[in-house]
């Protein structure tokens, strides 16, 4: 059986890397003791295929991974049961079984929406650049790709950019992005923009089937939010992150779900309280 | 005081720097019991990076027992990398806590951990990091207390100028007493002149030591005496022991860091100190007897830790662990744990040198057999009979038979190099074990390997080896070139070699006085943190501060002492009689080992008869098989049995 969890990632866990990530699943997987399945050979490993990586330092509540089970279990439940083994700020917002045949994440995901907050540049120059990229044929520039550097048009693969708005940190620009044939990165995107990126949030991935758009699992009305306390050292404004949450992206528009309230994300300092 | 998270001012801070993840805490076991004016606030504080202390296990003891008290809190802080530093300072936000991010200022205590000489500046950096002056002469009331405890502390004179007090020994029973003096001052409102005041009450609990409320003489550049200023302050400050370690089973909720650390695994000790009495060893020497955790009480730690953490990794701790008496049943217990479903796998450190040991480990490594690791320390018998680590040729050679033969293909060595009566022919036969290592795995294996690694020795306080005169860095460059030489063309072989220069520095605040506090300082200020960091460490600022003080390395390093000599460290007591050491160096010098006291009658090095206490052994008798002398016949200690003689590529075996 193949399972596909969405989780979000928010808070002080977001300075985590991707491989940290991976790490804290493979310890939650046996902690609930999920029959997951492992490779052969002189160091076995859990059968997991994550989507695309997120930055680290960035925020998402999209995120994606593919487990393998040795034996069929109980979907109900399983995302609440995870999030309680997951450290504060990973959240699993939803399981759900796999079809045989299912293409890999990274193979089907084509975009991702995002929300980028912006240093660096005052508002009218955020505008004028965002709308010139917007009206721009291409885009060419010169970037990092597997340590060497590359000339790219990477104005095809913006596929929304909305207008800049003031943001509660720097310059907030909402926009999407593909991942497909080349991908862009929020860092890049910023840097064509001639800022420098503060933060950046990913609200979904999407992939394309029969024509339209899907997210690889859509967002339940009720989530398995942390029910641990963290109260107690809220991040203070600017950084609050129920309220960020809330926001709908100015683009994508396909972007349909509930609000989802997530509290700060802090270690449990009034978990004796 | 207010109590509030920099948090905000760290975040941004956090995008602009390496592995950010080292300071946003979050780990799983992470536990704080809320600030408040009834609770004594302790910031426990590694001074290195976070990788290498949070696993640090003394630390999340402590952590743990103060939490769980009514009247304590603590916290835990890293030493910051210099790239978060620079930001730190620019910023201008203090040392913090990863718990809650509060400034290490607002806690009444900030405790450091010492098991390395080499983090000594990073400690000073840590004080003027958290907005607190870097002498203690300088504090004032509204300062925090800056407490130091581990194995360093046994001498604590090089970081007496910036440390307010050190314990010494066991930390477990202490932390209790000190944070009820402390309440009461806290409590008293910390008035102007107090802090006098609460420094000389810590002076009076047993295994503190203050050292401002000691006089340090000197006749030139010998030390005359270190005597109290008051007559209530003990002359010689008494370690600390935990006599049963079972009333102690701690951690019980074990830190999951959620970024790479070293040791990134479940840990459970299995036993404090040790007695097989490596002249070598301060650990050894420090943290006698041996208490042994009841078996049961280890097979419960490992299986509710590892069901709590999610970890696929246990290590069993100690100084030995194949010594320990229940080790074959909790190997197979962990083994056979249904639970565990074979993915387990099991480590044990430190391992000692025989196929027994080997045994055991073939056992557990059914998963991961990677490497195997020993410690012969010494290249020949006899100067292995110097150091007392009774390793005949025959056990190793059996061991690391018994590792290939058994699927290992790597195969690491440990070695000193510059201990005592060492000859040219002591040092090669570093070369020639590591070489007849390869050979034996070559009948198992194509290409095994076989890597030495070889650390300059350092003499420590409170062995019998602290009066012996460490080698230059000219000498020990000249013995690694010797083994560079003698295996250039040995394929099978790598060696590794620690910077002889380190080494040094290492001696300097290994066996200093207190007149090396300004040269700690010194270096620091000339930007010298990280110091067990190769690419941060440079011994010209240490030479160069030496020089300017007047100190000469001569006579702190290289020099032998003499018998009659006052060391900077003989107010600090391990228990241990001067002239059971003594005896013991001198019997190094005639070659002479000495068994293990755990089997064989006590020797007196004042230990238990001094402190009413006694080795807690449940094996009355030593291991089966096993080796350093206790059972052994040692007449034949460097003779290489026929069936396992190496022989020479070419020549038929
Ligand atoms: S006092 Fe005796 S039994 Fe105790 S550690 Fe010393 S030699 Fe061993």
């Amino acid at each position: 059986m193949k399972v596909r969890f969405r989780f979000a990632k928010q808070g002080k866990v977001r300075f985590t890397s991707h491989r940290d990530v991976a790490r804290m699943w493979e310890r939650a997987f046996r902690r609930v003791q999920l029959p997951v399945s492992y490779s052969a050979g002189f160091s076995p490993r859990p059968k997991v295929s994550f989507g695309l990586a997120l930055p680290t330092g960035a925020e998402s509540v999209a995120e994606y991974l593919d487990v393998d089970l040795t034996e069929a279990v109980v979907i109900d439940g399983l995302a609440a049961t995870l999030t309680a083994a997951m450290p504060v700020g990973v959240d699993v917002l939803a399981a759900g079984e796999l079809e045989a045949g299912s293409g890999s994440l990274q193979q089907e995901v084509t975009s991702c929406t995002w929300s980028i907050d912006v240093g660096g540049l005052d508002l009218g120059q955020a505008r004028a650049r965002a709308a010139g990229v917007v009206a721009a044929a291409e885009l060419v520039v010169t970037r990092e790709r597997k340590g060497s550097p590359v000339t790219d048009d990477i104005r095809p693969a913006i596929l929304s950019l909305a207008e800049p708005q003031p943001g509660s940190s720097g310059i907030r620009i909402d926009c999407e992005l593909a991942t497909q044939p080349r991908g862009l990165r929020p860092s890049e995107l910023v840097e064509a923009l001639g800022g420098g990126l503060l933060t950046a949030f990913r609200h979904a991935q999407w992939i394309e089937r029969d024509g339209a758009r899907w997210e690889p699992i859509p967002l339940p009305a009720t989530d398995a939010t942390h029910e641990k306390d963290a109260t107690h050292d809220r991040s203070g404004p600017g950084l609050d992150r129920a309220h960020r949450d809330t926001r709908t992206p100015a683009t994508g528009g396909a972007v349909d779900h509930p609000a989802v309230d997530h509290p700060a994300a802090t270690v449990g300092s009034a978990s004796f309280s | 005081m207010v109590h509030m998270t920099l948090w905000p001012r760290i975040e941004p801070l956090l995008a602009k720097v390496q592995k950010p993840a080292r300071y946003i805490g979050c780990e799983d076991g992470a536990r704080v019991a809320p600030p408040g004016p009834g609770r004594v606030g302790w910031l426990l504080v590694y001074p290195d990076t976070y990788e290498i202390g949070l696993p640090n296990q003394g630390l999340q003891i402590l952590y743990e027992i103060l939490n769980e008290r009514d009247d304590a809190r603590a916290e835990r802080a890293y030493a910051p990398w210099s790239d978060l530093e620079a930001e730190l300072r620019a910023a201008r936000v203090p040392l913090f806590s990863v718990d809650t991010h509060r400034p290490a200022g607002e806690f009444d205590l900030i405790a450091f951990n010492l098991s390395a000489e080499l983090v000594y500046t990073n400690v000073v950096n840590c004080i003027d990091l958290a907005g607190v002056p870097v002498r203690a002469a300088d504090r004032g009331p509204e300062h925090p207390l800056v407490a130091a405890g581990g194995h360093c502390t046994y001498n604590p004179e090089p970081l007496a100028d910036f440390v307010d007090l050190f314990v010494i020994g066991d930390g477990e029973e202490v932390v209790a007493e000190i944070t009820e003096v402390v309440g009461e001052w806290k409590a008293s409102g910390r008035t102007p002149g107090s802090r006098q005041a609460v420094l000389r009450e810590l002076s009076k609990v047993v295994g503190v030591y203050v050292p401002s409320m000691y006089d340090v003489e000197y006749d030139g550049p010998a030390l005359r005496a270190i005597t109290p200023r008051h007559p209530d302050v003990p002359a010689r400050v008494e370690k600390r022991t935990v006599a049963d370690l079972a009333e102690w089973p701690y951690p019980k909720r074990q830190l999951v860091p959620l970024t790479e650390v070293v040791h990134d695994r479940l840990n459970v000790e299995v036993f404090r100190g040790c007695t097989r009495g490596c002249r070598f060893c301060q650990a050894g020497m420090i943290t006698r007897p041996v208490r042994e955790r009841p078996a049961e009480q280890v097979r419960t730690m490992v299986s509710e830790g590892l069901k709590r953490t999610g970890y696929d990794e246990v290590s069993l701790t100690s100084l030995s662990t194949a010594d320990f008496s229940g080790i074959e049943g909790v190997v197979a217990g962990v083994i056979n744990d249904p639970v565990n479903c074979g993915q387990v796998s099991l480590s044990l450190p430190s391992l000692r040198v025989d196929a027994f040991t080997v045994g055991i480990a073939s056992q557990i490594q059914q998963v991961r057999r990677t490497g195997l690791t020993f410690a012969p320390e010494g290249g020949t018998w006899r100067i292995r009979q110097v150091i007392n680590k009774l390793i005949r040729e025959e056990d190793l050679y059996e061991a690391v038979e018994s590792a290939f033969s058994q699927g290992w293909r790597r195969v690491k060595l440990y070695f000193l190099a510059g201990v005592p009566t060492e000859q040219d022919v002591d040092t090669l036969g570093i070369a020639t074990l590591a070489r007849a290592c390869a050979e034996i795995g070559r009948r198992h294996t194509k290409s095994p390997q076989v890597t030495a690694s070889v650390g300059g020795f350092v003499p420590k306080p409170h062995t019998p080896f602290q009066w012996f005169g460490q080698n230059t860095v000219a000498e020990l460059t000249r013995k690694i070139n010797l083994l560079r030489d003698d295996l250039r063309r040995e394929r099978g072989v790598t060696l590794r070699w620690h910077d002889p220069k380190a080494t040094l520095a290492e001696g300097i605040a290994s066996r200093g006085d207190r007149r090396i506090g300004r040269v700690i300082e010194d270096v620091w200020r000339a930007g010298g943190t990280f110091q067990e960091w190769s690419e941060q460490f440079d011994i010209g600022r240490w030479e160069a501060a030496m020089a300017r003080h007047g100190l000469s390395i001569d006579w702190y390093v290289h020099r032998h002492r003499t018998e009659d000599e006052v060391l900077p460290w003989d107010h600090i007591s391990a228990g241990l009689h001067k002239d059971f050491l003594w005896d013991d160096w001198q019997a190094a010098l005639r070659e002479s080992g000495v068994p293990d006291c755990r089997w064989t009658p006590c020797y007196d090095c004042g230990v238990c008869t001094g402190y009413g206490i006694e080795h807690v052994v449940a094996s009355a008798v030593p291991p089966a098989g096993g080796s350093q002398g206790t059972g052994q016949d040692l007449t034949t200690g460097g003779r290489v049995p026929v069936a396992l003689l190496p022989t020479r590529a070419g020549v038929a075996s």
